[in-house]
């Protein structure tokens, strides 16, 4: 009993050390590939931590409009986004916090950030801020129909909403996702990965002072370690969400249990197909343009078809 | 016991209403009085349901008058007891809110009507949900109409106010009368008014008339819930009520509708048709999207909760819609599950439904204003306020881990599970209504980032927000308990889900909590073999834990670093409330991409001296077109308009052309005497 309890220990923290610790690094890959992609020589794949390092460092400006919700947001996307990472399984098909939450619960810990997030962007009473909030709000709610079916469909399959589930009996068919209904599925959370990461061609995640931002206007008035739990806070949304799509979706190398050996291989497994994903990132990034804001609802209504297509599939093929 | 405790809360509410009235002359006894006799009634009515609720029985109260046909026989089953908590509950924080609410109308309002309406409207809703003869449910809900009519209009010399209190008249009997109609074709069926012998009637009638029953009740049930599309008095009648009465209309009278249906379509159906299900399943989405697109819109404080209202009628209404579909095709279990998604996410949505409205009461006192655009930094002038506020908003939005999350996660699981039950095409409908619910939950927090967000944040758009006072201490001691509450049924899910066994029990047959609850307690699952779970106490737990070890001391310690300065604002220097972003501004994008749905319409006039560039004054007009009153319920008005008029002929005023109507109906009617 006391040995289990003490490898569980070990598996939770290994988990919320690779959550913290990759989270930026991933950032920074896609950084500097974009930057290789696009013939620029870009910042070494290490700029992330610095950045973060720097920051934490430094002071920081509070604008006299802000409230206490100011000061609280940076905790509560901070705490929620670790929170749903820990729901999640990367590793090996059990999630250390599977008991907490489900797929579901993940969706929503991500949203409660993302509602402090807005509040704190109409809390300085800068304009800029409103506006990433207004446009943050609408897109997130716009995307999440079509994540919802997504997750529909990958439950429906494994018969459960749980993630620990999921990923179980995904391990059994390495090769499942090759069904229509997977491919579908997977493209359809795919784009609103996208939208909801703020990447290309949905939101700029490069842009700091344009009319056109969204994530980055919300969070213009934090500086110092606020900034730094914020922008961390981001990039670990992002692993999460990229972890979550290729373990459901593409269990490769995705350990059964935790064992010595096989949570390295796991972890291995874990980066390459990160790498692999990263790469994918990149090459939609470089090669579309950032969308006109009025017509990311057409992309969402592309994501809510695929996702619709994917639930006729599990019943059709 | 039980009865005792039920019976002496209502009659201590009706001495308060009699006191009141005898005090009309001396309003702030008259206020104490009503109030404490309110809060009086409303702890004796909740302990009587806790009472009921836990020893799982029914108990039958009989009054010493009436005959058998017209019996007033009261009955308190455990659904009736479920009701009877959830108003107990509300009521009881309104009236401890009306204590400091009403005081600012003692010299100008007659509080002593104010407090009989009051304590008439409370007990006439215990015994909406307990009468179990259709003849005294009738009385009750007539009771309950009218006084809630008479506190609509309570702020009679505003014309915006009788005309919403006569668009509630007329709606409200409009389902009266389609309720009347149902309860006699049972009665007819059933030879009896008692609800005892309507169990399982319905089912045994003719299928034409058994559907045609189940409308009758849908609608006339339907009017009072705000179900779409007869739901349009709703957003008029509850922003003009007195903002503790939009409370309890939000967060209970409401909720007689949803009552209704439960007790028609659990208790007198047995297994309906599967079309049942898929029409209540069908409209509880279009409520529930509707309602939020419209709260969207609104920067009216109090009309934004109103429409939301509606939203999570549509929400409870999925989940009957579902449960009746999973009766159908003969799965007790997922039916359970989800009747108890609905039913619990009723007694949410009364507890942060009732908060939202008593923490925009406490604004639109402090600030003279419904209106979102002329509020802004009320944290800072109104902080417990702003605390309680933002508490009812998470919990509206559905978001962890609070008390809307859990109900609305267990509305997923049911219409997840769904999908399963048939091969059919129907079921499809599950998850597309599982999706539309994720559209409708995350509108609703895109709407309450802006409901919270624009009045209690940045810097005060108007002079009076920028003076706003905090609410007295009663107001604020009300608006806590309910935000309390919030928490409590968020945290104490896995102990708050045993409250349903006996309900299911009556109406299924099974007690489904056990399976519910998994992990010592610690997490809940939607009962099937591998389901997720989710532990809100947990999730909250860790949050503490983390917010405790890091976050508080590392905060404190940045805090030393820290200078207080000016918005950067992209370096533009002097914001003032100006420059800040409006609820207008906020929900345009959604403006944008649902025009075909609000057809919105604006117009703009600027006035310039020399150039169009440098205008002196502008006035900017926008307004969206309320769809349903336009294309439904206009034309409607004119049919029936033009009807009279035609009628208009044989009423021509002369007495021997009535005698003779009167005559000919006489014959007509002895005739069809001696045919049947």
């Amino acid at each position: 009993m006391n040995e289990q309890m003490i490898t569980r220990l070990i598996e939770n923290a290994t988990q919320l050390f690779l959550l913290l610790a990759l989270a930026p690094l991933v950032t920074g890959v896609i950084r500097t590939l974009k930057a290789r992609l696009q013939t620029r020589r870009g910042p070494s794949i290490f700029q992330p931590y610095r950045d973060l390092l720097k920051l934490f460092r430094k002071g920081m400006v509070i604008p006299e409009t802000a409230s206490w919700i100011f000061a609280a947001t940076p905790w509560v996307v901070f705490f929620s986004t670790i929170l749903a990472g820990l729901m999640i399984p990367m590793v090996a098909a059990v999630a250390p916090f599977g008991l907490l939450g489900d797929a579901l619960a993940v969706i929503y810990l991500l949203g409660l950030g993302r509602f402090f997030l807005a509040l704190s962007g109409l809390d300085t009473g800068s304009s800029f801020g409103g506006l990433g909030s207004s446009r943050e709000m609408t897109i997130s709610a716009l995307a999440e129909p079509a994540m919802m079916l997504a997750i529909f469909t990958v439950a429906i399959g494994a018969g459960s909403t749980g993630l620990t589930e999921i990923a179980g009996v995904a391990i059994g068919q390495n090769w499942r996702f090759l069904a229509p209904a997977q491919m579908f599925a997977f493209a359809a959370l795919a784009l609103v990965l996208i939208a909801e990461t703020g990447r290309i061609p949905v939101d700029n995640p490069a842009t700091h002072l344009e009319l056109t931002m969204i994530h980055e206007a919300m969070i213009l008035e934090y500086s110092g370690p606020y900034l730094a739990l914020v922008e961390w806070a981001a990039s670990i949304k992002q692993l999460v969400l990229m972890t979550l799509l290729i373990n459901c979706f593409w269990p490769v190398g995705l350990q059964t249990a935790w064992s010595g050996f096989g949570a390295l291989q796991g972890i291995g497994w874990l980066l390459a197909k990160l790498l692999f994903l990263s790469c994918a990132i990149v090459l939609i990034e470089t090669a579309n343009a950032k969308l006109r804001l009025f017509r990311v609802p057409e992309l969402l209504a592309v994501a809510f078809t695929l996702g619709s297509l994917a639930l006729v599939s599990t019943f059709l093929f | 016991m039980i009865s005792e405790l039920f019976l002496s809360g209502i009659i201590v509410w009706l001495a308060g209403a009699a006191a009141s009235l005898a005090l009309w002359r001396r309003p702030a006894a008259a206020r104490r009085v009503s109030c404490a006799a309110a809060l009086a009634g409303s702890l004796l009515d909740l302990a009587a349901s806790a009472a009921a609720i836990f020893s799982g029985t029914s108990t039958v109260i009989g009054l010493p008058f009436g005959n058998p046909v017209f019996s007033w026989a009261i009955r308190l089953d455990p659904l009736s007891a479920y009701f009877n908590l959830t108003l107990a509950v509300l009521a009881a924080a309104v009236s401890l809110y009306s204590f400091g609410y009403l005081r600012e109308m003692e010299g100008c309002r007659n509080l002593g009507a104010f407090g009989f309406f009051y304590n008439l409207l409370l007990p006439s809703l215990a015994l909406v949900f307990t009468a179990s003869n259709a003849f005294f449910f009738l009385v009750a809900w007539e009771a309950m109409a009218l006084s809630a009519f008479c506190l609509i209009s309570f702020e009679h010399e505003k014309e915006k106010t009788r005309h919403a209190g006569v668009l509630f008249f007329i709606m409200s009997h409009a389902g009266t009368g389609l309720l009347l109609i149902a309860f006699l074709l049972l009665a007819s069926a059933g030879g009896s008014l008692d609800f005892a012998n309507f169990h399982l009637l319905a089912s045994q009638m003719p299928p034409l008339e058994q559907g045609a029953v189940f409308l009758l009740f849908l609608f006339g049930f339907g009017v009072k819930a705000g179900l779409v599309p007869v739901h349009i008095w709703l957003p008029e009648a509850h922003p003009v009520a007195p903002s503790n009465i939009s409370a309890l209309m939000s967060g209970i009278v409401i909720k007689t509708g949803i009552y209704g249906m439960a007790r028609v379509f659990f208790d007198f159906y047995g297994p309906p048709p599967l079309w049942m299900g898929t029409v209540v399943l069908g409209l509880g989405v279009v409520s529930a999207l509707l309602g939020v697109l419209y709260a969207l819109m609104e920067h009216d404080l109090k009309r934004l909760l109103a429409w939301h209202s509606i939203e999570n009628i549509g929400i409870i209404l999925m989940g009957f819609g579902a449960a009746l579909m999973f009766r159908s095709l003969g799965q007790p279990n997922l039916a359970a599950l989800a009747l108890i998604a609905a039913l619990y996410h009723t007694f949410n949505h009364a507890i942060f439904k009732g908060l939202l409205f008593l923490g925009a009461g406490s604004v639109v006192q402090a600030t003279h204003t419904r209106n979102m655009e002329k509020m802004g930094g009320l944290i800072r002038r109104m902080p417990v306020t702003a605390l309680c506020f933002l508490v009812g908003a998470v919990a509206i939005s559905g978001l962890p881990p609070l008390n809307g999350f859990v109900s609305e996660w267990l509305t997923y699981q049911a219409l997840l599970a769904g999908f399963g039950t048939t091969q059919s095409l129907t079921r499809l409908m599950f998850p597309i209504a599982g999706a539309l619910l994720a559209l409708t939950a995350a509108l609703a927090a895109a709407c309450f980032v802006k409901a919270f967000a624009i009045p209690f944040l940045a810097l005060a758009r108007s002079d009076e927000a920028a003076q706003a006072r905090e609410a007295s201490p009663s107001m604020r001691a009300g608006m806590a308990v309910l935000a309390v509450g919030c928490a409590a049924l968020g945290l104490g899910a896995t102990w708050f889900v045993r409250v349903f066994d006996p309900i299911t029990q009556q109406a299924l047959g099974i007690r489904a909590s056990s399976a519910l609850v998994m992990a010592r307690g610690w997490a809940l699952s939607p009962g099937t073999a591998h389901g997720g779970t989710i532990s809100t106490a947990g999730i909250a737990l860790l949050f503490l834990l983390a917010g405790a070890a890091f976050a508080l001391p590392l905060a404190m310690r940045w805090r030393r670093c820290s200078v207080t300065g000016p918005a950067w604002d992209c370096g533009q220097p002097g914001l003032t409330a100006d420059n800040e972003y409006t609820a207008t501004a906020f929900s345009k994008p959604l403006r944008m991409i649902f025009s075909a749905l609000y057809r919105p319409r604006r117009e703009i006039q600027a006035e310039y001296e020399v150039s169009p560039y440098y205008p002196s004054a502008i006035r900017f007009e926008n307004e969206i077109e309320p769809t349903f009153v336009m294309r439904i319920y206009v034309p409607l008005w004119e049919r029936v308009m033009a009807a009279a008029n035609r009628m208009k002929g044989i009423q021509a005023g002369s007495i021997n052309l009535y005698l003779a109507y009167i005559f000919i109906a006489l014959i007509l009617l002895l005739l069809f005497g001696v045919r049947g």
